[in-house]
């Protein structure tokens, strides 16, 4: 019996997700004592703006580091992606005219990204870094390397997607949310998102188990640009104006949350909420030092930071198996369950 | 030859969390000696060898070295002590020059300029005296692999070690090469370099070794002078059985007319002009060396790789496969020969490996039901009677038997028609295997047709009711009952009839 309560406690505790989630309470708490303002509605709503976007870029990466891929595009196809949307607004496109082809771009993107990973055999890393430098040169090229204001050309049941809230929780924030909860139950109990895991975890035993490897892996990719996609035209709709700089930088951080959940760089395993829970994590700490007043050169430093301890920590507890996990240590768990163990030896 | 012991391991053991890979074995080399190891594998052979070696440390025995106690930490301890570890898969750096990797860690330098004069004057030396026709300067990757193997003895030779092991060192040679091998190893031994050898061909052991050491299931068997024995007696030393009782009896109900599956004329990349057919009750068996296309046909009959020309039955039916998830679909599967790279998803669990190559079974409306992913696995975890700590474990937990096990009930589960199993006992343990073989010939009598390719002569033997022998990428023959010995296999196998 109380070997059982062991085995629960480990099963838990060696749950990434719940140790992010510890790290974050943990974070949140300290700063609300230092800066009881952090926990005020008006911070609150900015922490989760600026969650949602940077989230659904970590949400395509896990997708794709999952499938023993990477993809360094997301930022650039959500530029290129916002820059068609508002520059065919401009022309005086139908809003939503200007989304579908938007959209249509993103899948091209998707379809090519798919097609030299899987068809022609490159390497993600090459070719999605190419992608990357083809879609934000084709944002530089539409917008001739400035801004593209389109205040005035947006109507307001566009612009609510970004800038409305229901019960006061933004619109942006409900979208990210359902979009990770889709993505969660598919990761987790679909059929097809299984055959993801298979890939990523051995490509030669899934393509001898039967499994399509090409279709799965341009369907990856193609989901991972539409999601990128998806967050261009919000951020279009968010900020008013198209920008080929947008999300600049954005796959790092993408990453960075990717890996602080759980998701492993060598496929096979992961999810989506680990991810989630990193992309809080991350934004959180950098409201936190706004709060305490440090400098915003130091968010970085501290991103990085964060991302070296949390692999460090989970390489250290899983380096030995049949070791007690560093978090139980952390805790006293693991003296706890070797007494409970002793006990039921009796 | 003298009787001072150079290396003496005595009652060494190694236990790895959950298993006992080394129980109180001994070992003694003598100086001057070549003396030979052998075992099945997974008898321990490559543990000792990474103790010896000081990859990994023992966890309770006494080794001595030259007289002195010894207990390597790291590899650099034992290499310091006398010992050269020419390793199966050899380590060198294949851009790097010869020389460059002989003298790896301790080139020859003036300040922090690397004496290169010097460098391939040293490097040729050694080579020299190894009998080596390439210059230093080549670069390794340039090299064949009897030579890479000869700049790793010459690494060991230049660092004056007095106990040269080598792994397996023939497995990758033609017989050219082996011959030289073993003449560097006499002249080794007439300057009084003991050598280890690590081998499981009978041939090679009793050709070179002095003495031979028989491990069995990480126990010591013993130690004997080879002049005073036979092949016989080191092979039922390492089986610790006599080899007849190895293998399940032979089918008795082959129904003559009744085909499984027909093959004609099979063609595609690496064979050419295949036809067999696969009678129901019958073990079919592939034998040929290795290269000559025996995996390929398998591939090219489940429509893993494209196939050229030719048409294939399955109980009469002609059968188009586009691609291998068509051939699952009518009950075709195939079993990797190359079970890690191939075959598993290491670290995902036991119930997600089995469970994957039919999907359908276990989910509804495209959404996979745990529950029944679970059931599906533990019925095939208990019938092939595998040995598990529970199905959420990665399988990478497993041994090689069951995991093996494993991949077979995940075939089971999309009842198949036909099994085909590439290597169905490589890297498996004695125990594992016969109950493999036994679990074949059970399905054979289910009606369900199997097909093994086997490069291991007395599994495809002893498996097999009828043998087809593939030469070069063409069936070179069929042979049954009286007509299979090794004999008859390998006249086949070398092409002698073909020419």
């Amino acid at each position: 019996m109380k070997s059982k309560v062991k085995g629960i406690l480990k099963k838990i505790f060696s749950q990434r997700e719940v140790t992010v989630f510890l790290i974050i309470v943990l974070v949140v708490a300290i700063t609300s004592i230092i800066q009881p303002k952090f926990l005020n509605s008006n911070n609150m709503r900015s922490i989760a703006l600026s969650v949602s976007v940077d989230g659904l870029f970590a949400i395509g990466l896990t997708l794709a580091l999952i499938l023993g891929g990477i993809e360094l595009s997301v930022g650039s196809v959500a530029a290129m992606t916002c820059v068609i949307t508002g520059y065919l607004a401009l022309q005086g496109v139908n809003i939503w005219v200007a989304c579908i082809a938007s959209v249509a771009s993103g899948l091209v993107v998707g379809i090519f990204n798919g097609f030299m990973i899987s068809k022609i055999g490159l390497p993600p890393f090459i070719v999605t870094l190419g992608m990357e430098n083809l879609a934000r040169g084709m944002a530089y090229i539409i917008t001739t390397g400035s801004p593209l204001s389109v205040s005035g050309y947006l109507p307001q049941s566009f612009r609510y997607f970004a800038t409305g809230s229901i019960f006061g929780v933004p619109v942006l924030f409900i979208i990210f949310m359902l979009i990770s909860a889709i993505a969660f139950i598919f990761m987790k109990y679909s059929k097809t998102c299984r055959n993801i895991y298979y890939v990523g975890s051995n490509e030669n035993a899934a393509r001898l188990s039967g499994i399509n490897v090409d279709r799965v892996k341009i369907g990856v990719y193609v989901t991972i640009a539409l999601i990128s996609t998806l967050a261009g035209i919000l951020s279009l709709a968010r900020f008013n104006v198209a920008t080929p700089e947008l999300s600049k930088g954005a796959e790092t951080t993408a990453i960075s949350a990717a890996v602080i959940g759980g998701t492993s760089m060598t496929g096979g395993s992961g999810g989506v909420l680990g991810t989630v829970m990193g992309i809080f994590l991350l934004k959180i700490v950098n409201s936190a030092l706004v709060m305490m007043n440090v400098s915003v050169y130091w968010q970085e430093f501290v991103q990085g930071a964060i991302l070296v301890l949390a692999v460090t920590i989970d390489y250290l507890s899983h380096r030995k198996s049949g070791r007690p996990s560093f978090i139980m240590k952390f805790f006293g768990l693991d003296k706890l369950a070797a007494k409970a163990d002793a006990k039921s030896a009796k | 030859m003298n009787n001072t012991l150079l290396l003496e391991v005595k009652e060494l053991s190694k236990v790895f969390p959950g298993t006992r890979a080394l129980n109180r074995v001994s070992l003694e080399v003598r100086k001057g000696e070549v003396h030979g190891l052998c075992g099945e594998n997974g008898a321990g052979k490559s543990t000792l060898m990474n103790i010896v070696g000081g990859v990994i440390p023992a966890t309770e025995g006494i080794m001595k070295f030259d007289g002195k106690i010894f207990e390597p930490r790291k590899p650099k301890d034992s290499q310091d002590a006398g010992i050269g570890f020419v390793h199966q898969e050899l380590c060198l750096c294949p851009h790097l020059s010869a020389a460059e990797n002989i003298f790896i860690g301790r080139l020859p330098s003036k300040g922090d300029k690397i004496d290169f004069k010097k460098l391939y004057e040293d490097a040729d030396a050694v080579l020299k005296t190894l009998d080596a026709n390439f210059s230093s300067k080549t670069l390794v990757s340039n090299l064949t692999v009897s030579e890479q193997q000869l700049v790793e003895i010459a690494k060991s030779v230049s660092l004056n070690c007095k106990l040269l092991i080598l792994d397996e060192p023939t497995s990758s040679l033609t017989d050219k090469e082996t011959a030289k091998l073993f003449q560097v190893v006499k002249d080794l031994k007439n300057k009084g370099i003991s050598t280890l050898f690590i081998s499981h061909r009978m041939k090679e052991v009793f050709e070179i070794c002095d003495r031979v050491t028989v491990l069995k299931d990480g126990a010591y068997v013993g130690c004997m002078n080879v002049c005073e024995i036979t092949h016989e007696d080191v092979i039922k030393a390492m089986v610790g059985r006599d080899l007849g009782e190895l293998y399940p009896d032979k089918s008795s109900k082959i129904e003559e007319d009744n085909y499984i599956i027909k093959v004609e004329n099979l063609s595609g990349n690496g064979f050419d002009n295949v036809s067999f057919t696969l009678k129901k009750g019958e073990i079919l068996g592939f034998a040929g060396l290795v290269g000559a296309g025996r995996s390929e046909v398998m591939r090219g009959l489940c429509a893993i790789d494209p196939i050229k020309r030719g048409d294939i039955y399955l109980n009469g039916e002609k059968q188009k496969f586009k691609r291998y998830r068509n051939a699952v679909k009518k009950g075709i599967c195939y079993l990797t020969e190359d079970r890690k790279n191939s075959g598993l998803f290491l670290h995902m669990s036991i119930a997600k490996n089995i469970s994957s190559a039919n999907l359908e079974a276990v989910s509804k409306r495209g959404w996979i039901k745990k529950n029944r992913e679970y059931s599906l696995s533990d019925k095939y975890v208990k019938a092939l009677s595998i040995k598990i700590p529970g199905l959420s474990y990665p399988i990478s937990n497993l041994s090689g038997g069951n995991q093996q096990k494993c991949l077979i009930g995940k075939w089971l589960s999309t009842n198949p028609k036909v099994i085909i199993m590439d290597e169905p006992t490589r890297g498996i343990d004695v125990g594992a295997k016969r109950e493999i073989h036994n679990l074949l010939r059970s399905l054979s009598e289910q009606g369900v047709g199997v097909i093994i390719v086997s490069s291991e002569l007395p599994e495809i033997i002893g498996v097999a009711d009828r043998i087809a022998v593939m030469h070069e990428g063409k069936l070179a023959g069929f042979l049954q009952g009286e007509q299979v010995s090794e004999e008859s296999i390998m006249k086949l196998a070398s092409g002698a009839n073909l020419s």
